[in-house]
């Protein structure tokens, strides 16, 4: 009976990953694509040969776009339906709802704004190609430092909680994760890549509008996993506040 | 089902019983390294790292990586 619990949130949460993840397409299409474009722009004015096209920019920038985000939200739908089920009962009283929007609001702080603040996205012309590597390995090790820094800050303010009291134990979890993300902070080389004359406006609105993309996905994500959750689990009360049965009294 | 609990009201909002950690694991173990695949192809294969040669994959997913925030090249 549990196992099919899991099994059902784990669908749920890969539906609501995917369906999420085209709302942030339609984000990252109306307003990430066109400072692509630009920086693109800056790229081919600047470059001394020109590389061939393997992909057309037509695809690379809907059906590439597309298999992306989507993959990417199915992937991250996935993998937060898991957390749901450790963390469902385990963090608080709340219900299955309020610990979807809770666990999706935490999984956007820690694997996405976390590491952004201090390797942020970069558009086209942004990087040197002999640095991928480094780059990369930097970047992965960021997202995994501030997961499972939240991980460990969750558990130890769920041992202090007895004796500290929930909002004291809070307090002093959250600190703990600040000050060990800014150590990392602190010790991770920085990484400068911006080309002479690139224009920072662009720059600029380039990473806000990647912001917006991980910041509608994770919201998205939230409210319908939250959604299917709290129906699943709670099916009865749902079924009682449904606005079909009786008119909502919030 | 059996975890719920039971005699829930609108005023009182039911909360969840936790899921067994041995409930979770078997399917956290196979469908989180699936997942963390799929994470791999979108946002790194054929940058850092190739599992297959050329640039395909990299130049199909090239928008998706760099609005996710992934380093591309």
């Amino acid at each position: 009976m549990n196992s099919t619990t899991v099994r059902s949130l784990l669908v749920r949460g890969m539906l609501a990953g995917l369906a999420a993840g085209v709302l942030a397409l339609v984000v990252a299409y109306l307003l990430g694509e066109p400072y692509v474009d630009q920086a693109i722009g800056f790229e081919e004015a600047h470059a001394h040969e020109h590389e061939i096209e393997a992909v057309s920019r037509s695809v690379q920038s809907t059906a590439g776009l597309a298999t992306g985000v989507l993959v990417y939200g199915v992937a991250f739908g996935g993998i937060a339906a898991l957390a749901y089920c450790f963390a469902l009962g385990r963090v608080g009283r709340l219900t299955p709802r309020a610990t979807a929007l809770l666990l999706s609001g935490c999984a956007l702080l820690a694997v996405y704004v976390v590491p952004f603040l201090k390797y942020p996205a970069n558009p086209p012309s942004v990087g040197e190609a002999d640095t991928i590597g480094k780059r990369t390995t930097l970047y992965f090790l960021m997202v995994l430092l501030s997961v499972l820094l939240a991980v460990a800050a969750t558990m130890a303010g769920k041992r202090l909680a007895p004796g500290l009291g929930t909002w004291w134990a809070t307090v002093v979890a959250v600190t703990g994760f600040v000050v060990a993300i800014g150590l990392a902070y602190a010790f991770l080389p920085v990484v400068n890549e911006v080309p002479q004359h690139f224009p920072a406006a662009l720059l600029w609105r380039f990473r806000l509008s990647a912001l917006a993309v991980q910041a509608v996905l994770w919201a998205g994500f939230g409210l319908l996993f939250g959604e299917l959750a709290e129906r699943l689990l709670n099916p009865r009360a749902t079924a009682v506040r449904s606005p079909h049965t009786a008119p909502a009294a919030n | 089902m059996a975890q719920t609990v039971a005699q829930s009201t609108p005023t009182t909002p039911a909360l969840p019983a936790k899921l067994p950690l041995k409930a979770t694991a078997p399917w956290a173990a196979f469908f989180g390294i699936l997942m963390l695949v799929l994470l791999y192809f979108v946002g790194a294969e054929q940058g850092a790292t190739s599992v297959f040669s050329g640039t395909d994959v990299h130049e199909w997913v090239h928008d998706a990586r760099h609005l996710l925030g992934f380093p591309c090249h």
